[in-house]
């Protein structure tokens, strides 16, 4: 494997700048990895090479001609299948939307492309983004890089497992539950979910529209940043979009600074379900807060215990709305247009082939919540409770500067370990949902290494709407003394291990 | 609660989802578990709580009344499972006795 595919984004861009290196250099190499690995982590739905050199010569053409590019120009990125773009192939996961090609593109598909970054292509995810294991995709189920016989997270599994793999060193996903933080946390990864609005929605599919937010997905913090930077901002095209300045995040990541910060501990996200390891190594990220100079209290948010009930009667009674565009007249998959059946029996019957069980699974407990008898009970009472989960945050927020909790309660579970069982595959999702329904920002970050199994644990950090630079300044000074502490990344250790080597074409 | 296969299969009709019978089987039971483990949220949701449909309250966002580029007809069709005379060709929309 070539050193340039264990390079930071940040790192990488001096070296184009420098002239050192070429976009095309470093594109060949990313595809040359996806060719020597994705057999076996599967991260990609569409790869498309011809276009990323095209694109990577482009940036090397316009940078000999003097051209002063951003950051990122020439740096290769792994796309979750959710962002249109046009003239490759947009699927969310789902066989209904099996090459479909958008005819535009989302906004941040054109902010990504407008800083010269080099799209690799489109990663597997669950179907609609609806899961956290990647094993609702309508098409395979993406591995684990770091056991291949477990889970990359879900529903950005694809995007997590594709910077795990040195695939690429950068990637882009969504957050409506946790699915980037959640897949960040199994595979060692950076992931945020910046406050609901600061990134736009055009042209992202819908799933929640009310909790969908679109992140950036790295190696390191400050990577993360350098992309969070380029995404962000106002966009007139999302009606909730908010129109106010991005806070500095790349300053916040270099500044890696927590001396007299206030961070506590959410009492409610641990203890019992919550993995020993992963609680051992949350505790000892805690330790080194502390020593850095940090103030650790501890604080209650006692309407915490109720967010996955009130996410689960949301979140579905949106989707059964929004996934009603999918009616086999417009675009995607029609089944059972025989001139004699009628609409509804073509958009009943295309919608019952081209949906998988979860999806079906959500559109009809949504159904039900918002119908009528039921909507009070169901529908009226999660969002009351989604007001009960802003106020714990408010609350909190007034005493302590960010909030810190696990990312998920376990490290990454087998492929097929919970299919069966819905509700044990929700609770993945227990400690990022709150962040959703409040709409504030949050960052997973990797801890270390379970002592359990060996396997990857992430450290959630909260922060207030707006205020993601915080997220960028605790999480960059958390890994640098970790990193400093384990003497390198965890991901190099995965890279140096027997388990990793097929990452170096060994045999695994 | 109980969810019979019965009622599934009508939810699924609302929805627009044709499901099997296999489907409805493993369906009933499985939203049941689900159903009973979210209705928790009735415990906390006194009448006094205001109800949160969106975490950022924006209200009535407008632009300016001008036109903007579109996409050209032949873009949105290009997607389309059927297509005719420059429009999107779909199954017959009245019943039987129309």
């Amino acid at each position: 494997m070539s050193d340039l595919l264990r390079t930071d984004a940040a790192e990488l861009s001096g070296l184009l700048a420098e002239k050192q290196l070429s976009a095309r250099e470093l594109t060949q190499a990313s595809l040359e990895q996806i060719e020597r690995v994705d057999s076996a982590v599967k991260a990609f739905l569409h790869v498309d090479a011809a276009r990323a050199l095209a694109s990577a010569e482009a940036i090397d053409a316009r940078r000999m001609a003097g051209e002063e590019l951003g950051p990122l120009a020439g740096i290769p990125l792994a796309m979750k299948d959710i962002f249109t773009m046009t003239g490759a192939p947009t699927t969310c996961g789902s066989r209904i939307l099996e090459g479909w090609v958008p005819p535009y593109n989302s906004t941040i598909t054109d902010k990504v492309l407008a800083a010269g970054i080099v799209v690799l292509g489109k990663t597997n995810m669950d179907e609609f983004a609806m899961g956290s294991s990647t094993e609702n995709s309508g098409y395979f189920t993406t591995h684990n890089p770091w056991d291949l016989d477990r889970i990359p997270g879900g529903s950005g599994g694809g995007s997590a497992a594709a910077l795990a793999a040195f695939e690429a060193p950068l990637a882009l996903g969504t957050d409506t539950g946790g699915s980037i933080r959640q897949p960040a946390a199994v595979t060692a990864t950076v992931g945020v979910k910046p406050t609901y609005g600061a990134t736009s929605r055009y042209g992202v599919v819908a799933m929640a529209s009310s909790l969908d937010t679109p992140g950036p997905c790295a190696r390191t913090v400050l990577d993360a940043a350098l992309l969070h930077q380029v995404i962000a901002g106002w966009d007139p095209r999302d009606s909730t979009s908010i129109n106010a300045a991005v806070p500095d995040v790349v300053a916040a990541a270099k500044h890696a600074e927590v001396k007299g910060l206030k961070i506590a501990v959410v009492r409610e996200l641990g203890g019992d379900g919550y993995a020993p390891g992963v609680l051992q190594r949350f505790n000892e990220a805690l330790a080194v807060l502390a020593e850095l100079g940090a103030e650790i209290t501890e604080v209650s948010c006692p309407n915490f215990d109720y967010a996955l009930s009130a996410y689960y009667l949301i979140m579905p009674s949106e989707v059964s709305s929004n996934l009603a565009r999918f009616d086999a007249m417009r675009y995607g998959l029609r089944v059972g247009d025989d001139g004699v059946n009628s609409v509804e029996d073509v958009m009943n019957l295309t919608r019952g082939a081209g949906f998988g069980a979860e999806v079906k699974r959500r559109i009809i407990i949504g159904t039900y919540a918002l119908s009528s008898g039921y909507y009070d009970a169901y529908y009226g009472s999660a969002q009351k409770v989604r007001t009960l989960i802003t106020q714990d945050f408010d609350a909190a927020f007034a005493s302590a500067d960010v909030l810190v909790s696990p990312t998920t309660p376990t490290t990454a579970f087998k492929i097929g370990e919970r299919v069966d069982d819905p509700l044990a595959m929700y609770k993945a999702d227990l400690c990022t949902i709150p962040s959703n329904l409040a709409g504030n920002c949050a960052i997973s970050v990797p801890v270390g290494l379970s002592p359990d199994d060996g396997l990857p644990v992430g450290f959630q950090i909260m922060a207030p709407a707006m205020a993601d630079d915080r997220l960028y300044r605790v999480g960059a000074a958390l890994e640098q003394a970790l990193t400093d502490r384990w003497g390198g990344r965890l991901l190099d250790q995965l890279v140096a291990s027997p388990a990793g080597a097929y990452l170096n074409g060994g045999a695994r | 609660m109980a969810l019979t296969a019965k009622e599934v299969a009508r939810l699924g009709e609302l929805a627009r989802i044709r499901l099997t019978d296999s489907e409805l089987e493993q369906l009933a039971p499985q939203l049941d578990v689900i159903l009973t483990a979210v209705a928790r949220v009735s415990e906390v949701a006194a009448t006094d709580v205001p109800p949160t449909s969106h975490a950022m309250a924006l209200i009535n966002v407008f632009r300016e009344d001008v036109v903007q580029p579109s996409l050209t007809p032949e873009a949105v069709l290009a997607g389309a499972p059927s297509v005719g005379d420059g429009r999107f060709r779909v199954p017959r929309i009245l019943g039987e006795e129309a």
